[in-house]
């Protein structure tokens, strides 16, 4: 079986911060929704996931408050600040820029 | 702002770091259990899916940490290594004590003396730009450092190009009238722009104008900072205030700043001007002042001795009587006043860097002891992930516990050793070195404490890490990982023991000696009994009266002293034994020519009573009696020296002998007494006659010295001889009260040698604690290593005993080597000290072997705790695991 392929380094901040402009949502929801939108291409590990939410939390990025579920539990949900917009532009900038030079050089046959 | 905000966020999380361990426990405790929901719907059966959900969520507690660290700063888990290594400090009392202990006092012994070398040699002088500062001297045939005289003082001032200014100064003192009598202080006449040369301003009033020091000039003057406070109480009215001065009304103008000293001339409270008004002033040959230069910007100091030699030999031709053969020398400022104590300091500071070092290494084979025995769990904590760094800083952080400790302590017992140094300086030769005033731990000291800290922390952590970096940590949990870097750090240890063990041996023997010589000086025989002996130094300003009267004044004072309560007898000498053994002239003997040139004898006039009140020994003839005045034919006692070398083999009883010039006054030599020491203890004996006082009377203001013998205690005599005399003439001034046994403790022979005989006692303590303590972690380092070995002899039917001899065999190679290097460092480094000793061979053998005794009861010692610790190995233990 082909290997599955790993995130590009250096996304995954990118990922979570769009994932949540679509609303709040908690740590298992978040790497749910990646799985599920990339059609089971991308799986976050738990090990990377909440590093990075931690560093989000740091920069300033994300909020988080706790809040019940639907099952009666606690969980943490991130929301997306002000500024984490501004960057998850950012980033998507660059992202755009990096892909369409590595498409030049891969067209220039 | 963004990072502002972001370390802010930092410390935030670290404030509320349990509370974010806990949030993220539950966050992912949260997950972990959707994750296993998710499974059970996907199929699985409920302990499957906990056991996969589980697994991929990997190590927990790990990823906690983590992300707990992306969050958290470094300090956290440096917080907590220190917190680790305080726990294993406590454990283990006696090493905590011991590595303490040692680096306390290394460290206190180092930080002290930078103290001292700070006060001397980095502080600058109180002076602007002192290095451009020249002290001139006159030379002549005796030698290099003589004075100068007035009118040769005006002659280098007109005549040199060298000099942007030359002043002048003599520090003879004054005689103060206070209400309760004349008192003799210290002062300094200086010309007019003397402190402006130095680049020193009064912090009150007004420096002196240069028409201050004029014959015609009102007579002003300034006071030292330390006077302004004594005597007029810091007041700001001190200015204009008048002082009678030598019988002068002097006004005071200024007073000099605090931080203000002129070794030279110290400790002098009254600055006078140096005028041109009194006899000697008058006369080329009278040579009493000393010049102080600024250097012309631009010349060197070899030029400007050239220039000032030039002009000196000028003079001597232009002024053949007075100046004959004499030259001039310029010295620097700063050369001058610091003398040789440059390089003793920096050899006590080295000697104590030395020290300090060799402890610290000691401490880390200490502490290397403890590693051996925690090699098995460095080595499960490297495999459960501790990184060789986080061990590093786990060293780090011992070492820098104990560090930081011992410098804070250290830095405490700086502040008593420089006390204790203090303490053992006498006062006189502490004033003639004011730039010790500022001893103390101050920034530069504490500035040194911390960089000897840091290093001490450095070392700790480094030779441990060292030790396991070579080893590799897997063969710590498999069998006996003795690598060969082990026999490295045995070997190296061994030989820093014999090292530090012979350092000992040489520091013990010389402060041995130190000691010895210092109890034989403080015994010498000084010809007279120094027990219960008070001395008065008495002086007068008026001269009046006739040689009748000043010899009636001084029966009449013996008569009023004599019955004293305390008192057994009085005594009146021209001066005291025990002091300069100054005031000697040329003698020739009646009826014999001389061939030689100089027949230097010291010569003292003293009364009747001085050989029976000083309780001498007569060895022939008699001694005068009170009776034999002017009116009586003239006698003289002489010592043992002169008759020895100047009468060999012969009577010198009815000889008659004369002060060259004085040839009418020739007097009899009725009696030899045995030799009084008139100088330092350890001088040589030297000539000396005694004439009675009665025959060759002296006014009163000559000064005299007043002797007295009591029955008890002597300083209680003084109070009430001094208030005797002040009530027998008020017009006399009476000072330096001090008991003989002061005098031979104070002078400055005694106080080198005390001073010296302690410093390097306490280097010698440090080294012997070093050594004992290196032994014992040497041999405690190999015990551990052979634990096995031992279990094994024990197994098989060794006695304790020979297991206590196996180890102190070991110790005892290790103290025999030491000792025996030092036996031979001994003999050669001593003979360095063969000047300062006193009647003590440099290779005296009972300290040698008073020594080496010693050192080897400290080497068993030392050896005695892990052997017994080898001895009670019990064999299963020892074979089974480490």
């Amino acid at each position: 079986m082909a290997r599955k392929p790993d995130l590009l380094p250096g996304t995954l901040d990118m990922l979570i911060l769009k994932t949540l402009t679509r609303g709040a949502l908690h740590g298992y929801g978040i790497a749910a929704s990646i799985k599920r939108v990339s059609d089971e291409v991308l799986t976050v590990e738990e090990g990377s996931l909440y590093p990075a939410l931690q560093r989000l939390l740091l920069q300033g990025w994300v909020k988080a408050e706790w809040k019940m579920t639907d099952t009666n539990r606690r969980a943490r949900y991130y929301t997306l600040t002000a500024a984490g917009r501004k960057q998850l532009g950012l980033e998507l900038s660059q992202f755009e820029q990096m892909i369409s030079a590595i498409g030049r050089v891969l067209q220039d046959a | 702002m963004n990072w502002l905000t972001r370390i802010l966020r930092q410390f935030g999380f670290l404030a509320h770091r349990d509370q974010v361990n806990r949030e993220l426990e539950e966050e992912m405790s949260y997950h972990c259990a959707q994750t296993e929901r998710e499974f059970i719907a996907q199929g699985m059966s409920p302990n499957e899916a906990r056991y996969t959900a589980a697994r991929q969520f990997g190590n927990e507690a790990r990823l906690r940490d983590e992300s707990a660290q992306t969050t958290g700063l470094r300090l956290e888990s440096i917080f907590r290594d220190l917190r680790f290594a305080l726990r294993q400090l406590r454990r283990n009392p006696g090493f905590a004590l011991t590595a303490t202990l040692v680096l306390t006092l290394g460290m206190g012994a180092a930080i002290a003396i930078f103290s001292f070398v700070d006060a001397a040699l980095i502080q600058p002088l109180p002076y602007t730009q002192p290095a451009r500062l020249a002290m001139l001297y006159e030379s002549n045939s005796l030698g290099p450092h003589f004075h100068l005289s007035y009118l040769d003082y005006v002659d280098y001032q007109n005549r040199s190009t060298v000099f942007q200014s030359l002043n002048a100064f003599g520090a003879f003192g004054y005689m103060l009238q206070t209400p309760e009598g004349p008192q003799p202080v210290h002062g300094t006449r200086v010309t007019a722009g003397f402190f402006r040369t130095l680049g020193v301003t009064p912090v009150l009033g007004r420096d002196f104008r240069a028409d201050d020091d004029r014959p015609s000039a009102p007579r002003v003057a300034l006071i030292s900072y330390a006077a302004w406070q004594r005597r007029f109480a810091g007041r700001a009215n001190v200015l204009g205030q008048t002082v009678n001065l030598d019988g002068n009304p002097v006004s005071i103008i200024g007073v000099l700043p605090r931080s203000f000293h002129f070794a030279p001339a110290e400790p002098s409270e009254f600055w006078g001007t140096e005028r041109p008004d009194s006899q000697c002033e008058k006369i080329r040959g009278c040579h009493n002042l000393i010049g102080v230069a600024r250097l012309r910007r631009g010349a060197s100091f070899a030029a400007a001795n050239a220039d000032v030699e030039r002009i000196g030999s000028a003079l001597a031709q232009q002024y053949p009587g007075d100046d004959h053969g004499r030259g001039a020398i310029l010295t620097e400022l700063v050369a001058d006043i610091l003398g040789n104590i440059r390089p003793i300091l920096l050899m006590l500071l080295a000697g104590a860097a030395l020290l300090l070092l060799i402890a610290a290494v000691n401490v880390s084979s200490l502490l290397l002891v403890r590693t051996e025995r925690r090699r098995r769990e460095m080595a499960v904590r490297g495999a459960l992930g501790a990184s060789f760094s986080r061990l590093v800083v786990q060293f780090l952080a011992e070492g820098t516990a104990l560090a930081a400790f011992a410098g804070l302590l250290g830095t405490a017992a700086a502040w008593i050793f420089t006390r204790l140094i203090l303490s053992l300086i006498p006062k006189d030769i502490l004033d003639s070195m004011p730039y010790l005033n500022t001893v103390g731990i101050h920034a530069h000291a504490l500035v040194f404490a911390g960089v000897v800290a840091v290093l001490s922390a450095l070392i700790f952590s480094l030779l441990p890490t060292l030790r396991i970096a070579n080893n590799d940590l897997r063969n710590g949990l498999s069998e006996d990982g003795r690598g060969s870097s082990g026999t490295v750090w045995r070997r190296f240890g061994s030989n820093l023991v014999v090292v530090e063990l012979a350092m000992a041996m040489i520091l013990l023997v010389g402060a041995g000696l130190l000691g010895k010589s210092f109890y034989r000086l403080l015994h010498v025989d000084t010809g007279l009994n120094v027990d219960r002996l008070a001395t008065l130094q008495v002086s007068g300003t008026v001269k009046s009266g006739t040689a009748q009267q000043w010899v009636s004044f001084e029966r009449h004072l013996h008569d009023t002293l004599a019955p004293l309560p305390g008192v057994r007898s009085a005594a009146i000498a021209s001066e005291a034994p025990l002091g300069d053994g100054d005031g000697s002239s040329n003698f020739r003997i009646v009826g014999r020519s001389w061939p030689i040139d100089h027949n230097e004898v010291i010569i003292r006039d003293v009364s009747a009573g001085y050989f029976s009140t000083l309780e001498t020994r007569l060895l022939r003839g008699r001694y005068f009696g009170d009776e034999e005045d002017q009116s009586r034919p003239r006698v003289v006692v002489i010592n043992r020296q002169l008759a020895a070398t100047y009468f060999p083999g012969e009577n010198p009883i009815g000889q008659r002998i004369y002060i060259e010039g004085d040839q009418d006054k020739a007097m009899e030599i009725v009696g030899i007494v045995d030799n009084i020491q008139e100088g330092q203890p350890d001088a040589a004996a030297q000539a000396a006659m005694y004439r009675p006082r009665n025959q060759d009377p002296n006014s009163p203001t000559e000064g005299f010295t007043v002797i007295l013998r009591s029955g008890q205690a002597e300083d209680a005599v003084l109070g009430t001889a001094a208030g005797a005399i002040h009530t027998a003439d008020p017009t006399l001034a009476i000072s330096n009260p001090a008991t003989m046994l002061q005098r031979l403790h104070d002078s400055p022979s005694a106080s080198l040698h005390r001073v010296s005989a302690w410093l390097v006692g306490g280097f010698a303590a440090l080294a012997l604690l070093l050594s004992v303590v290196g032994l014992y972690g040497v041999i405690a380092y190999s015990v551990s290593h052979r634990t096995r070995e031992i279990g094994l002899r024990i197994a098989l039917g060794a006695q304790r005993s020979t297991v206590y001899r196996l180890i102190l065999r070991e110790a005892a190679w290790l103290a025999a080597g030491g000792i025996g290097a030092g036996l031979l460092g001994s003999l050669t480094a001593t003979t360095l000290l063969s000047k300062l000793l006193f009647q003590v061979h440099s290779w005296d053998v009972a300290t040698l072997v008073a020594v080496a005794v010693t050192l080897a009861a400290a080497a068993l010692l030392a050896s005695f705790l892990p052997a017994r610790r080898a001895a009670s190995v019990n064999p299963t233990e020892a074979l089974h695991a480490e």
